[in-house]
């Protein structure tokens, strides 16, 4: 059997629109020196590390070896992965499984991209099959806002549902000085207020519908890392580590004509066997906090179902509840989420470097109020792609 | 060749990823490029620690991990401490084949630079020649703001 | 620790030009890879795919293949990387306790990319890419760089393009088997000083497979195990001009790593057979000192004293090696299917003789900056 393992350290950037005073392998120091620092670790302390992006958003192929002067990897292992959206848990999740095989006690997990500095849906087009779905079919929003018209058809789920998860994503975002998105103007406001003015105002342009500019994640530039540590020197490092309890991933589909659009059966799934894992039978009681991968506002109402934490179209109601505002039973994306910050190939450990945060008890203005013992973090991308890692204070046994 | 060949005809898609990108240099990167483009002057960092001289500049140094925070100017002559011949054309390629590349350590700085060698005969480029940067009249800030390394 | 062994491999032969998808190239290599062990995808827990969006001109890679992975509810990634580094993380994840079984599958096809553009992509934009490099114009300033330093000549690192392409000829796999001799080498067309045609791996398609157990997973499955003895992989600086491209510390430390595991002490006596990574001629005998089999500058004399070929007393690169076929992800595992034939004792023609220990070995990025090297035994 292989070693627990636990996250002793996070850092991230500030997460911009564009980041203009450094380069890429820049950003990438930047991320990495944060993280070491709050691990009060030194690079010497690291045995490995792994890194991620999408090659077509800078334009730069072998990125491992690239940026190996920035991330510390000079005589060091490294390897890349990359897996689109999901690129941040893939690699955390690779961090994890280094440690965790027992082969390197400290590894270091990046994350980074610069949207800024490439054409974003130029790129995430070339994703998709380029003899069947390229042409006509590609690009981040078309998939979603058919899996979101759905989803509204099937319950009777209204624009203001959407609208209302996205004010909560924007108010948490205030608590967050790495977020990119800061909406101050929200501050003071009534939340009803809020979500008319955004399904009514025409400045809130209609980008395929029911996706209003409101309704979808911004391109961000940024950079995270994360310290994976085994138990052998985990608690030495950090005095309340992030074990990681379980972590499991399925990416499905392959063409977005053959996803399921009435369920997020990946995200069940994996969400699933994670529980399985770790014994949680309910997880809207069991879970203290979930930084939730939801890249538009329609995810945060289905794929809380998906999940779990309430039934097949219960999704809106648990949401006006306030059960996943700041001060709720389950509050989700603390952080702001992705819809406030989204550095792609940093947007999912990003979730998981705030989870641990959280359980940590590091987070700063956005720590929920509560003892937080399971923290679950996921990561979207691909072809309806899910990843899930759930983080506890505990060390697992 | 595959068996199919024969019986069906072989479909195919042409395509190429356009997608158009800007590269912002940073700090060290553009203090060195402006340098070059309104002085003709090259400038490296220096590492605190283990003191080499990084021409281009780099921000920290790979080996030390440290910010190499010093900046030092460097000459314009260096020593060729290897080159090739390039001769297949590419339109990636600054200029027609037979192109010369050499790696230059210039003079104050640690490690070696790469970049065009010109006005020379292929046949004459030796390892240990002493080369001198030729800049271009029309300096745009970026590297071909040297045109390339001539002999001494 | 945990053992973990490869128990099937596959891989499709190598050609200038398949006809075959992307996933088809897969899904070959992986149901022979899996037949090979005697087992099938039920039997597999997890998937490692091996995939990079510049060669296969489309973000998100890995999406194109994994249906003919099998990874239809199965946890799966990618590593973009040489196809050792996907075998590695396939490793990694047998050993976590997680999972008991590991498919690995990589697949290239270079004919549909344009090579020169990809591995100028790998510059970077602001001091570099503008000038035009590429993959063999920088392993053209390392060639220099060493053969001067090691006072070769063309002639001499032109004894690897000759005794490879011989070895290929015992490879059915092999994109490019030919009998050639030095003089062929030394005719053939110059592309960058000091480096000819026949110094340069071709561009070729394909696609390999391994199935990696740990010691309980390998009873699901028929065929004898090959266990991993030791792995090492460790990065240079990226810069060229900034690490000495004639002395290659990041493969001595690498192999150092994958040694110490292995319980290897004289690389050169304990091991039976190498396959390594030449993707030019030069390569072969620089990476023989990386590997400790020569002493540092040593490289030429191992290869010119006969050592290396069929018939020497470790034969490196029975197969004909990265110079006869050179599918780019999936080069490095080649290698190791390669020596896990050599192993089995199912190498045929190539076979080196009661092989009980070999090495495998991949690069990735310009002038092998970053080295995953295996060592594997029966």
């Amino acid at each position: 059997m292989g070693k627990k393992v636990a996250i002793v350290g996070f850092g991230q950037t500030y997460q911009r629109s564009s980041r203009k005073d450094v380069n890429g392998v820049e950003l990438i120091n930047e991320a990495v020196h944060t993280a070491l620092s709050d691990a009060e670790l030194t690079i010497n302390d690291i045995d490995a590390i792994v890194i991620g992006n999408m090659d077509h958003f800078e334009g730069v192929n072998y990125v491992d070896c690239w940026s190996a002067e920035g991330s510390g990897a000079v005589m060091k292992p490294i390897f890349k992965l990359t897996t689109g959206g999901t690129t941040g848990t893939t690699v955390a999740m690779c961090g994890y499984y280094h440690v965790a095989s027992g082969m390197f006690d400290r590894v270091l997990a990046i994350g980074w991209e610069k949207n800024s500095e490439s054409d974003t849906t130029g790129a995430i087009v070339t994703a998709f099959n380029p003899v069947w779905e390229r042409t006509r079919f590609g690009g981040a929003i078309a998939g979603l806002a058919v899996e979101a018209s759905k989803y509204m058809d099937n319950y009777g789920v209204t624009e203001r549902d959407g609208a209302r998860v996205a004010v909560r994503e924007r108010l948490h975002a205030l608590n967050n000085p790495y977020s990119q998105l800061h909406q101050e103007w929200m501050k003071g406001m009534e939340v009803d207020q809020i979500v008319d003015l955004l399904v009514t105002s025409e400045q809130n342009q209609m980008l395929a519908y029911p996706l209003r500019m409101s309704d979808m994640c911004p391109r961000t530039d940024g950079a995270a890392a994360v310290i994976f540590a085994s138990e052998d020197v985990a608690e030495k490092i950090a005095p309340t580590p992030a074990w990681v309890v379980s972590t499991h991933n399925r990416h499905n589909y392959v063409f977005l004509g053959d996803i399921n659009w009435d369920r997020n059966d990946t995200l069940e799934t994996a969400a699933k066997k994670v529980f399985e894992d770790a014994g949680i039978k309910e997880p809207l009681k069991e879970i203290d906090v979930c930084e939730l991968y939801m890249p538009y506002s329609y995810a945060g109402l289905k794929w809380m179902e998906s999940i779990g934490f309430c039934g097949p179209g219960e999704g809106p109601k648990l949401v006006w509840d306030g059960v996943t505002d700041m001060d709720g039973e389950l509050p989700v994306n603390p952080s702001g989420g992705v819809m406030s910050s989204n550095p792609i190939g940093a947007t999912a450990i990003i979730r998981v470097g705030e989870g641990a945060l959280q359980i940590m008890g590091k987070a700063g203005d956005r720590q929920v109020q509560k003892d937080v013992n399971y923290a679950l973090c996921t990561g979207f991308g691909g072809c309806n792609w899910a990843d899930v890692m759930l983080l506890g204070k505990k060390k697992p046994s | 060749m595959a068996e199919w060949l024969d019986k069906v005809e072989n479909v195919y898609f042409e395509g190429r990823i356009k997608v158009p990108y800007k590269w912002y240099v940073g700090e060290v990167g553009s203090r060195f490029l402006v340098a070059l483009r309104d002085k003709k002057e090259l400038w490296g960092t220096k590492c605190p620690k283990c003191n080499k001289v990084y021409v281009p500049p780099q921000k920290n140094c790979g080996e030390c991990f440290v910010p190499a925070d010093t900046w030092v100017q460097v000459k314009d002559t260096g020593t060729l401490e290897s080159f090739t011949v390039v001769n297949y054309s590419h339109s990636m390629q600054p200029d027609k084949p037979p192109l010369m590349y050499g790696l230059i350590k210039l003079d104050g700085a640690d490690g070696s630079m790469l970049h065009l060698i010109g006005g020379a005969a292929p046949k004459d480029l030796k390892v240990g020649m002493r080369v001198k940067a030729v800049f271009r009249e029309k300096r745009e800030g970026n590297i071909l703001d040297i045109s390339h390394f001539a002999p001494e | 620790m945990e053992k973990v062994a490869i128990v099937g491999v596959g891989q499709t032969t190598y050609e200038r030009r398949k006809e075959d998808t992307f996933d088809e190239l897969v899904f070959e290599a992986a149901t022979k890879a899996l037949a090979d062990a005697g087992g099938e995808i039920g039997d597999i827990d997890n998937i490692v795919t091996v995939s990079n969006d510049f060669w296969d001109g489309r973000t998100i890679s890995s999406m194109a293949v994994q249906d003919a992975a099998g990874s239809w509810d199965k946890d799966i990634s990618t590593v973009e990387g040489d196809g050792t580094f996907g075998v590695l993380y396939g490793m990694m994840r047998a050993l976590s306790g997680s999972f008991e079984t590991t498919l690995v599958v990589s697949h290239i096809k270079g004919s549909e990319a344009v090579m020169n553009l990809i591995t100028n992509a790998m510059f970077d934009p602001i001091f570099h890419r503008s000038l035009g490099v590429d993959a063999t114009s920088s392993a053209a300033l390392q060639a220099r760089m060493y053969m001067e330093k090691v006072k070769a000549t063309q002639e001499d690192v032109a004894l690897v393009s000759v005794k490879n392409h011989k070895n290929a000829m015992n490879n059915p796999h092999a994109q490019l088997p030919m009998e050639i001799g030095v003089d062929d080498v030394m005719k053939s067309k110059m592309l960058a000083d000091p480096l000819k045609l026949l110094d340069c791996s071709p561009i070729s398609d394909g696609a390999a497979a391994v199935v990696l157990a740990t010691e309980k997973g390998a009873k699901r499955f028929k065929k004898s195990p090959v266990w991993i003895k030791g792995v090492g992989h460790i990065s240079d600086a990226y810069t060229l001009g900034y690490r000495d491209l004639a002395n290659s510390r990041a493969l001595d430390a690498a192999a150092k790593k994958a040694y110490k595991m292995a319980g290897v002490k004289n690389p050169l006596k304990d091991l039976d057979v190498v396959e390594l990574y030449d993707a030019y001629s030069y390569m072969e005998p620089l990476w023989y000192e990386g590997l400790g089999i020569a002493k540092e500058g040593k490289g030429v004399e191992l290869l010119k004293s006969g050592t290396t070929a069929m018939d020497g007393d470790l034969p490196v690169n029975p197969s004909g090696g990265v110079i006869s076929a050179h599918p780019v992800l999936v080069a490095g595992m080649t290698r190791i299917v390669e020596s896990v034939l050599q192993l089995r004792g199912e190498a045929e023609k190539r076979q080196v003789k009661g092989a009980k220990t070999a090495l495998a070995h991949g690069i990735n990025g310009a002038c092998g900056q970053s080295h995953c090297v295996f060592v594997m035994g029966v």
